[in-house]
């Protein structure tokens, strides 16, 4: 188009953009924006009149300094730490579980050459899309039912939620896998399970490595809230102490959950420095 | 044999895991538990379709958006002044070598509020809110704004930071206020990452917001919990199928968004 324009002398006089006009994007962007924040708030009862009232002021005072202080009695802090073991245990153990059923779900899920048929693709691919997007929490609460309360249903929940995200992350870093050396072993005549071991595997590894520990930095981060429906760990302490209203207990927990998300924080990031340097 | 070795290393490893988290596989096929789970399961089918229900479950599910979405708005009413406040790149006296100590240390420290804020999970939140607040919305309003704000918050001066600076520099030498310097140095640059990081974020409240039910924050995840608890199952089926679809759509809007943003 712009070969047509005839050449000036002087540059085109352009006039600047309209204001408003149907085909800015960006306009359409922030009005349904706004129009989305502006019914959200007005849809909702939120009680802002009584949160900021200067009674509710008062009861959060008081709500907040019976969190001091803090329950340190030997007995309690044995209990605190029983329960943060059991919330490692429980995430440590939900994703070695769930890098098992993941590898599993995604070798079917995957086409290891361009021509793979992969009959059984889509619906493994649909059974991992499910397993993915219900949330730990959620899995939870439906496996109480068979599991029964306690770390038992909390380890099931992760690692049927971590199945999901892993399979299908394993299945694509499979899809993405160089094809050559699996074409060489082919071609000499090797068979399909073999050269999955000795010529996908090694590949990808790595990558399967890195987001076996990724998400394993993310269930611990779950699995300490996770027992708030009763799926053991420090989340059931918290949530039944926090129910009988004995706050300093509740600070104990509350301080031992915090450390214990810092504390992967700063062990994730240095360990990625490290790792990356 | 060095295989049997490193089998029993594994097992040795992993026993103490079995014990801790009571991992009892077989709990889940003795006769009880195989009765109520089957019965459980039973009752999914049918999901619950009929339209005073449907009507119930596509008003919660608004709410559960209308929570997720007022609470980032919160949290960016947070996170903004909390960035400008402590992002490194618009520090006057780090133009010449290093930060003085006095805003180096204020940085800091909203830095480590940011964290804090960041490191207690929203469900944490909102369990101490419902307490102050009572059940409803309200609470898992808060939540998502504070869990969130921190979140954003820590993410956008990481985004300034990591960012070409040249402009704004230039912008602050030649005397322009910090101020200005963001808005025509800064913001052109990262407007695009900043806004995909939020629409992103506006994905995962969105998750999170049906999680922060099950604590008696409102919306999708309240009625799911109250449905389970009385076992009926076909409610919870339809909820479920409602909630898997509500993530596909918000996770297709927000892929849609951030492609479009490049």
């Amino acid at each position: 188009m712009a070969n047509n324009v005839p050449q000036s002398a002087n540059e085109p006089f352009r006039l600047p953009p309209p204001l408003l006009s149907a085909r800015c994007r960006g306009c359409w962007f922030v009005a349904g924006i706004l129009v989305l924040v502006v019914a959200s708030f007005a849809s909702l009862d939120l009680r802002w009149s009584e949160f900021f009232s200067a009674e509710s002021g008062a009861s959060t005072l008081r709500f907040a300094k019976e969190f001091f202080p803090p329950d340190l009695s030997a007995a309690f802090v044995s209990k605190v730490w029983v329960g943060t073991l059991e919330t490692l245990a429980m995430s440590l153990l939900g994703t070695m579980l769930a890098v098992a059923f993941g590898v599993l779900l995604a070798v079917p899920a995957s086409r290891f050459y361009a021509d793979d048929p992969a009959p059984l693709r889509g619906f493994t691919r649909l059974i991992l899309n499910a397993l993915r997007s219900i949330p730990e929490l959620v899995w939870a609460a439906l496996l109480l039912i068979s599991a029964g309360l306690g770390p038992f249903a909390g380890t099931l929940a992760l690692a049927f939620h971590t199945t999901g995200v892993l399979g299908r992350l394993f299945a694509e870093a499979i899809e993405n896998a160089p094809p050559e050396p699996g074409f060489a072993l082919r071609a000499q005549g090797v068979g399909t399970v073999r050269v999955f071991l000795y010529a996908t595997l090694p590949q990808v590894l790595p990558q399967m490595m890195s987001y076996t520990l990724y998400r394993w930095e993310n269930n611990i981060r779950a699995a300490a809230v996770l027992g708030v429906v009763g799926a053991g760990g420090l989340g059931q302490l918290l949530s039944f102490h926090m129910g009988l209203f004995q706050m300093s207990k509740t600070a104990t927990i509350l301080f031992a959950m915090i450390c214990l998300v810092a504390l992967v924080d700063v062990a994730s990031y240095v360990l990625r420095r490290v790792m990356t340097r | 044999m060095s295989r049997l070795g490193w089998g029993l290393a594994l097992l040795v490893i992993c026993w103490p895991l079995l014990v801790a988290t009571e991992f009892k596989p077989w709990t889940l096929f003795d006769a009880a538990s195989r009765k109520s789970s089957w019965a459980f399961i039973k009752s999914f089918f049918p999901p619950v379709v009929n339209s005073e229900f449907m009507l119930l479950v596509l008003r919660e599910t608004w709410r559960t958006v209308a929570i997720a979405t007022a609470g980032i708005t919160l949290g960016l009413l947070i996170a903004i002044p909390l960035t400008l406040l402590s992002t490194r790149v618009l520090s006057v006296s780090a133009l010449s070598g290093r930060m003085a100590a006095l805003p180096f240390v204020f940085r800091q420290t909203l830095r480590i509020v940011l964290i804090i804020l960041r490191s207690v999970p929203e469900l944490v939140w909102a369990l101490i809110f419902v307490r102050v607040v009572g059940l409803g919305p309200t609470a898992g309003v808060i939540a998502i704004a504070l869990t969130y704000g921190g979140m954003l918050g820590k993410v956008y001066a990481e985004i300034l930071e990591s960012g070409e600076t040249h402009a704004s520099v230039s912008l602050l030498r030649n005397g322009a206020s910090r101020m200005q310097a963001f808005v025509y140095g800064l913001l052109p640059q990262n407007a695009a990452e900043l806004t995909s990081y939020t629409v992103y974020r506006w994905e995962c409240a969105i998750r999170s917001s049906v999680v922060l039910g099950f604590v008696g924050a409102g919306g999708l995840g309240q009625q799911m919990d109250n449905s389970m608890k009385m076992f009926n199952g076909g409610e919870v089926a339809t909820m479920l199928l409602v909630f898997i679809a509500l993530v596909a759509l918000a996770d297709a809007i927000s892929a849609w968004l951030r492609r479009e943003l490049g």
